[in-house]
């Protein structure tokens, strides 16, 4: 028994610290309805701060404490709010979560820049002697995990007494329905969501300093992990109790003491379950925790006043211009085309055919995205489920035909997709982008290990195909290959766009009421969606092994995964072409940065602050451009035929500047 | 057989009990009302006979179909269909197009393998009846402008016709003419009776505009705190004395 209770005291300190970080993960999601996974990015950066100040520059414990935690989150925060959430309060809930993803992905390379990889071992504590042992009764606790649990408990019962006692507590709960509403009866909604913000970023501070010494070093990942913990705990207390989310980061915690005691340190599925279990505490919560299911997203009354989203650009041009454009299009590809197949050396046709598959794979964020209007962080772990289920097969049916194993890996991939579908969708919106989350990191940390999925320690091996008299192992073949196979998922996907399930996911986007109102089944729509989704990434996975020829879990890791969404929807997450230009930017846009002498990671950083503008431009950056250009062109085209005597009924009248203008004519109220 | 049997339907809220066994029926074809002062209960009575609310008791039953347990999605396919208080539309559409969406839901014939194979568009037969109903509707000219171009009373209308287009047996109409004026509300009402006409629809109104509830329907019920506090043909309750005092005012 005394094994068992110090155990759990093991476990406490981190238990508290994702705690902390799941109360300011609750505070920004109930006063503004952000989901801030870029927490994990606040986190890290004050325990960077703290590590400069007290270890690089040898400050005294309580003001670099208090510069890290106190003035550096606080000012972060409120940057945040002030001048990127505030303007996206009534923005659809995926649009704050795309924005929240990005600062995930760029912000930890932005800290990397000033403070560095390297150089952050032994993080300092925030005592002076960390080491010292405290006995109670039969059990031990250092300095350093006392005065986790000390903070912890000191903070969130200040938390409390200001929500209970004072007059903010109240107004940040009024802020949370509709900030304009508030705002009527003469509540400054701005000042409420920044201290808010501040609060939270000021929790997250603390967590980041308290965790830095219970690891190696001052290293991203490790706030990574963090937050999706903080997650579960969040998850546990329904995205709304603190008391609860409180108690699930102690629980989880005391969990994971258990674990690192109790399992078995030989089997590799005990392996991955240590560090997994946030991850599967995670998902399972979320499909089987009671409380959620009920949850609404809060839908601001007033928030009808806002214009809708421009519609895709396919849909608006003359009929003169689409045909124009898509001449335009297919002689780019035929000169792109001569100039990859016969100008350019292997290192560049690789490139190229990367560039190609990888397209394939964003297709199908195409699909979940843009056209289920969900945001699935999950594609790269089904692009995984195609690519090992393609390298297995062929490493136990040597006779079985490569392209074959690809498919079968793409309906794998689908199935896997469907089932998570399933209990998935019952939560909608946000809680299944967490579930994609948190199914990428389970299916990571647990799965991949093991030998029949990944194949252990060396990758599977995998073949070019050979399909009659053509032998896939020629690179330039292969390219053909991909793109053969890239053309026709791009034409599957316009398809389905204009077809049945398309229609239906449009419809669900724009009301979901309106359309079960019309008998369309919510639940049936946004499985189909989010199986042929996967189907999809699972055949660039198999594309992907067979053009490396080994079946690489880097290739496939969760990170990716939340990286492929950003540039994706910074790109044009809506169309074809924004997948395929996306595609090619993954592959060459590090070539680029080469080129000008910047560091790969500066690509997170663009790409990352590009998923800032999905906000205000949902169709991406390409459809804009391709927009404004449009429209550019066609006032030049109008204006030299002259001014028209008048406009025949039914069709678009010229736009006059931006797009949006010519969708919202008002009619004369007669 | 009635069209449409709500039995007993109770519904509370942490305690507050917002319907107290409400009970209502309408007919084939019938044109019923149903009035009363701001939450006295209509939207959430219509809530619960469309399924997005599950009452605490009762039962409802559309067309001899037990339907008390069903989701939002399977009592349209059987049957009902409405429209919403703040006009949803499916933006991002045109006019025909929107139809369209709802004549395939109808039809219940879109598959994805028939996406797939790029014959997911609009047949000959779907266009032809949602031209049908443009024409009912008076919407005609607007078939291909975008949705977000029309006006109140036209999105309205064309709500009416999404609706209509599943067949609809019955339709919930939930304050149709709030927003619109007088000549809106009458070519609304004109609509609906031809509608009627026309296809048989039943059609069960939550109105705070007193005239176009005398003028359309022929029976109308009073809710007030809950409870139904008045039922009948529309000129008799009307004239009712505790519906005067709890809605309509006493003056004569």
């Amino acid at each position: 028994m005394t094994d068992f209770v110090s155990y759990v005291i093991d476990g406490l300190p981190f238990g508290c610290v994702y705690a902390l970080v799941a109360i300011g993960l609750v505070l920004t999601y109930k006063t503004a309805g952000v989901f801030n996974l870029a927490l994990a990015v606040q986190s890290f950066l004050s325990a960077a701060v703290y590590y400069d100040l007290k270890a690089r520059h040898d400050w005294p414990i309580v003001p670099a404490l208090f510069v890290a935690v106190f003035v550096v989150g606080p000012v972060v925060g409120f940057i945040l709010d002030r001048f990127l959430f505030r303007y996206l309060r009534s923005a659809p809930p995926v649009a704050r979560l795309v924005c929240s993803l990005g600062l995930l992905v760029a912000g930890p390379e932005i800290v990397i820049l000033w403070f560095g990889r390297t150089g952050s071992v032994n993080p300092p504590a925030i005592t002076t002697n960390p080491d010292r042992q405290y006995h109670f009764l039969d059990y031990v606790v250092s300095q350093r995990e006392l005065a986790i649990i000390v903070t912890t408990l000191l903070a969130v019962g200040g938390l409390m007494l200001l929500f209970r006692y004072s007059a903010i507590g109240l107004q940040m709960r009024a802020v949370v329905e509709s900030p304009r509403m508030t705002e009527l009866s003469g509540i400054n909604a701005d000042r409420v969501g920044s201290f808010a913000w501040m609060l939270s970023s000021v929790f997250a501070g603390l967590a980041g300093v308290l965790v830095a010494p219970l690891y190696v070093n001052v290293a991203s990942q490790n706030f990574l992990f963090l937050l999706i913990a903080a997650v579960a705990a969040a998850a546990f207390g329904r995205l709304s109790s603190l008391p609860l989310t409180l108690l699930g980061g102690l629980l989880l915690g005391a969990a994971q003491g258990l674990l690192a005691a109790y399992l078995p340190s030989g089997s590799v599925l005990a392996n991955g379950l240590r560090p997994g279990l946030p991850f599967a505490a995670l998902f399972l919560l979320l499909l089987f925790w009671p409380g959620l299911r009920q949850r609404r997203e809060t839908v601001d009354p007033l928030s009808g006043v806002d214009p809708p989203p421009p519609a895709p650009v396919a849909t608006e041009r003359s009929r003169a211009l689409t045909i124009a454009t898509r001449v335009f299009a297919l002689v780019a590809i035929g000169v792109g085309s001569f100039f990859v197949f016969f100008q350019l050396d292997s290192y560049w046709l690789l490139i190229v055919t990367q560039g190609v598959v990888y397209a394939t794979i964003f297709l199908s964020i195409t699909v979940i995205t843009g056209m289920g209007g969900q945001l699935s962080l999950c594609q790269a772990t089904f692009a995984g489920v195609g690519g090992f289920t393609t390298a297995q097969l062929v490493d136990r049916y040597s006779d079985m035909p490569v392209l074959l194993t690809i498919v079968i890996g793409a309906l794998l991939a689908a199935v896997v997709g469907g089932l998570l579908a399933i209990p998935a969708l019952r939560l909608g919106g946000i809680y299944m982008s967490l579930a994609t989350l948190a199914f990428a990191f389970m299916f990571n940390a647990v799965l991949v290990p093991l030998d029949w999925v990944s194949g252990g320690f060396v990758p599977l091996r995998v073949p070019r195909p050979v399909v009659g008299p053509v032998d896939f192992a020629s690179d330039k073949a292969f390219l053909m290959l991909c793109i053969v196979v890239l053309a026709a998922v791009s034409v599957l996907v316009i398809f389905v766009r204009k077809g049945t399930t398309g229609r239906y996911l449009a419809a669900l986007r724009a009301s979901e009421p309106a359309a079960a109102s019309i008998g369309i089944n919510p639940a049936r729509a946004r499985v189909t969606a989010l199986a042929l989704s996967a189907g999809i990434a699972g055949l660039g996975g198999g594309m992907l092994v067979t053009l490396h020829g080994r079946a690489n879990t880097v290739f496939f890791e969760p990170l990716f995964g939340l990286f492929f969404v950003v540039i994706v929807v910074t790109l044009g997450a809506r169309s074809v072409q924004g997948a395929i230009t996306a595609g090619l930017a993954f592959m060459l846009f590090p070539e680029f940065l080469d080129a000008v002498g910047l560091s790969a990671s500066y690509q997170f950083i663009f790409f990352g602050l590009g998923a800032l503008t999905f906000a205000r431009h949902p169709e991406g950056i390409i459809e804009f451009q391709t927009r404004k250009s449009l429209t550019f062109i066609q006032g030049l085209l109008d204006r030299r035929k002259g001014p028209p005597a008048t406009s025949a009924p039914g069709s678009p009248s010229p736009p006059g500047g931006d797009g949006a203008a010519g969708t919202r004519q008002e009619e004369p109220v007669r | 057989m009635t069209l449409l049997d709500a039995e007993e339907i109770t519904k509370r809220f942490a305690g507050i009990s917002a319907l107290d066994r409400v009970s209502l029926t309408v007919e084939r074809g019938e044109l019923v009302g149903l009035i009363g002062p701001n939450g006295a209960g209509k939207t959430t009575f219509f809530n619960c006979l469309l399924g997005m609310l599950r009452p605490e008791g009762g039962r409802v039953v559309f067309d001899g179909v037990d339907i008390t347990r069903l989701p939002v999605y399977k009592r349209a396919r059987l049957g009902f269909g409405r429209t919403f208080q703040r006009v949803e539309l499916f933006t991002g559409t045109s006019v025909r197009d929107h139809l369209l969406v709802a004549e395939r839901s109808r039809r219940g014939d879109g598959a994805l393998w028939k996406d797939l194979l790029n014959m997911g568009g609009p047949t000959a037969e779907e266009l032809a009846r949602s031209e049908e109903t443009l024409e009912l509707l008076g919407l005609a000219d607007f078939a291909d402008k975008p949705v977000e171009s029309l006006s109140l009373g036209r999105s309205r209308l064309l709500e009416v016709g999404r609706a209509l287009m599943t067949d609809a047996k019955l339709l919930l109409l939930d304050e149709p003419s709030s927003g619109l004026d007088r000549r809106e509300t009458a070519s609304l009402a004109e609509t609906l009776r031809q509608v009627q006409q026309d296809r048989g629809t039943a059609v069960l109104l939550v109105e705070h505009d007193v005239e176009m509830v005398q003028s359309f329907c022929a029976r109308t019920y009073v809710l007030d705190f809950g409870v139904l506090i008045a039922s009948g043909p529309t000129t008799e309750v009307m004239s009712d004395a505790t519906v005067r005092s709890a809605y309509l005012g006493d003056v004569v």
